[in-house]
């Protein structure tokens, strides 16, 4: 069975969808995945379905932000309207998400 | 044919190859690639050019990087290489190797996959974590990693791996079940009268002589051994070298005799060569008699150090040998050992050094 919500076309809000929420990605992950753009809007009703929308227009993305436990990455940061927010946090309709890697390194 | 000789470098920040030709004089450096990413290890295969890349990166986990086109272009996946929900998860790759078109992942906490598509998707050998030792593995300073990984070279069900702190494990059933493989091995940090366990022997690196399945060297945090029956006991070869610790080994691609050894000062003196003399040590009776190689490496105030995967040869005639330093710089020998030359400097902490040599 087609997932409509996998196809990046329907990820535009039709009536029944999840409503669209709106989504900026971090550099060094658009590094890794050069056909992706820096803002997306896309259905979603949680983090977690978010990062399943991003995964089947990007293959492999899932991967890169979240791990197997499963959580988001320790060292990256999800924010829903300002607040950090985890793998099952409930969006809003119109809701802005903001994916960011943490300051680490040398 | 004319031959192209490549040195693939795994480094703290990213990967990088350096290409020459047959005679192995001038060398140029390509890279980085890999985004970056902390690279453990780094292999090539010959028969396709492929080349990959096991590593993993804080903000975004483990990856096994391929290139098919020697470094131009790269693809990444972690597909399958997860021990489930609810498991720890996977932070790295610290170890690759190919045989018979699978390739093989060492994994940090320390696990084995096995890839068919390569590396495209993993699958576990689950076996090994289900061993009975597994709750008493004790991670090393660089974590509880897999770091060797030696399929044997005709037989596909027949495995060893090295794991630190775990020791030898070794499988003849395609990693189904594991037995350890650490007899006559040492564990000097544990009280005299433990100094012999079954397993978690500190192993640093694991190899296997050429054409000789059954002889396997190996590197340990405490000591230098040979075993000349498949691992099922060891004994020491490291008389006549200037210590007991060090971290990479290498073989020559044909001499079952011949092994590489780089001694450092030992564990809490710094792990530096020496007295600050770089040498490369080098055995050509099995391990009962060395002699160090010093020939164009630094023989004054050199406090540099060699990780476990940065040591290695090529199949030429005369062997080259090749280490690259957690200080950055690479030094080669094109002639198994007697001389040496640095063929870059100023690179990143180098983690491993493999060859590939393509023909044309």
């Amino acid at each position: 069975m087609v997932d409509p919500l996998a196809n990046p076309r329907a990820a535009i809000a039709k009536p029944g969808d999840r409503d669209p929420v709106h989504v900026t990605l971090p550099p060094a992950l658009l590094r890794l995945f050069p056909k992706a753009e820096p803002e997306v809007t896309l259905a979603a009703g949680t983090i977690s379905e978010l990062v399943d929308r991003l995964d089947a227009r990007w293959p492999g993305m899932r991967d890169r932000l979240v791990d197997s436990r499963p959580a988001i990455r320790q060292h990256i940061n999800v924010f829903v309207e300002g607040r950090r927010a985890r793998l099952d946090a409930q969006l809003s309709p119109g809701a802005k998400v903001f994916i960011i890697t943490a300051v680490s390194g040398g | 044919m004319a031959e192209t000789v490549l040195v693939l470098i795994g480094t703290k920040k990213g990967a990088f190859v350096m290409k020459s030709d047959a005679t192995r004089r001038n060398w140029a450096l390509q890279g980085p690639y890999c985004e970056t990413w902390p690279i453990h290890h780094m292999i090539g295969d010959a028969s396709t050019g492929a080349i990959y890349a096991g590593g993993g990166n804080e903000w975004f986990g483990p990856a096994v990087w391929r290139s098919g086109d020697l470094g131009a272009n790269w693809t990444h996946s972690s597909e399958g290489l997860s021990y489930g929900e609810g498991e720890a998860p996977i932070n790295a790759v610290w170890s690759l190797a190919r045989r018979n078109g699978r390739l093989y992942a060492g994994v940090e906490p320390a696990g084995l996959f096995v890839s068919g598509d390569a590396g495209a998707s993993w699958q576990p050998i689950s076996g090994l974590r289900e061993h009975p030792s597994r709750e008493h593995w004790q991670p090393g300073g660089g974590g509880l990693i897999l770091h060797s990984l030696v399929p044997h070279p005709d037989d596909d069900n027949q495995i060893w791996v090295g794991i630190s702190t775990a020791g030898v494990f070794y499988s003849a059933d395609g990693g189904e079940t594991w037995t350890p493989r650490n007899k006559g091995t040492r564990c000097d940090f544990l009280p005299e009268e433990q100094r012999y366990p079954e397993f978690g022997q500190c192993v640093h690196c694991l190899v296997m002589a050429p054409g000789m399945p059954r002889r396997l060297y190996q590197q340990n945090h405490c000591g230098m051994y040979r075993s000349d029956d498949g691992g099922q006991s060891w004994v020491s070869i490291e008389e006549g070298l200037p210590s007991s610790f060090g971290f990479p080994a290498a073989t020559h691609p044909r001499d079952a005799g011949t092994l590489f050894l780089i001694p450092l000062n030992g564990d809490i003196k710094g792990r530096y060569v020496p007295d600050g003399k770089a040498a490369v040590w080098r055995t050509r009776d099995a391990g009962r008699s060395w002699q160090a190689l010093r020939e164009g490496l630094p023989q004054e105030n050199a406090f540099i150090g060699v990780l476990r995967q940065a040591m290695a040869t090529d199949p030429l005639e005369p062997a080259g040998v090749y280490f690259g330093t957690s200080s950055g710089a690479l030094f080669a020998s094109a002639d198994a050992g007697d001389s040496w030359s640095c063929i870059a400097e100023h690179l990143p902490a180098i983690s491993s050094v493999e060859t590939m040599v393509l023909d044309g």
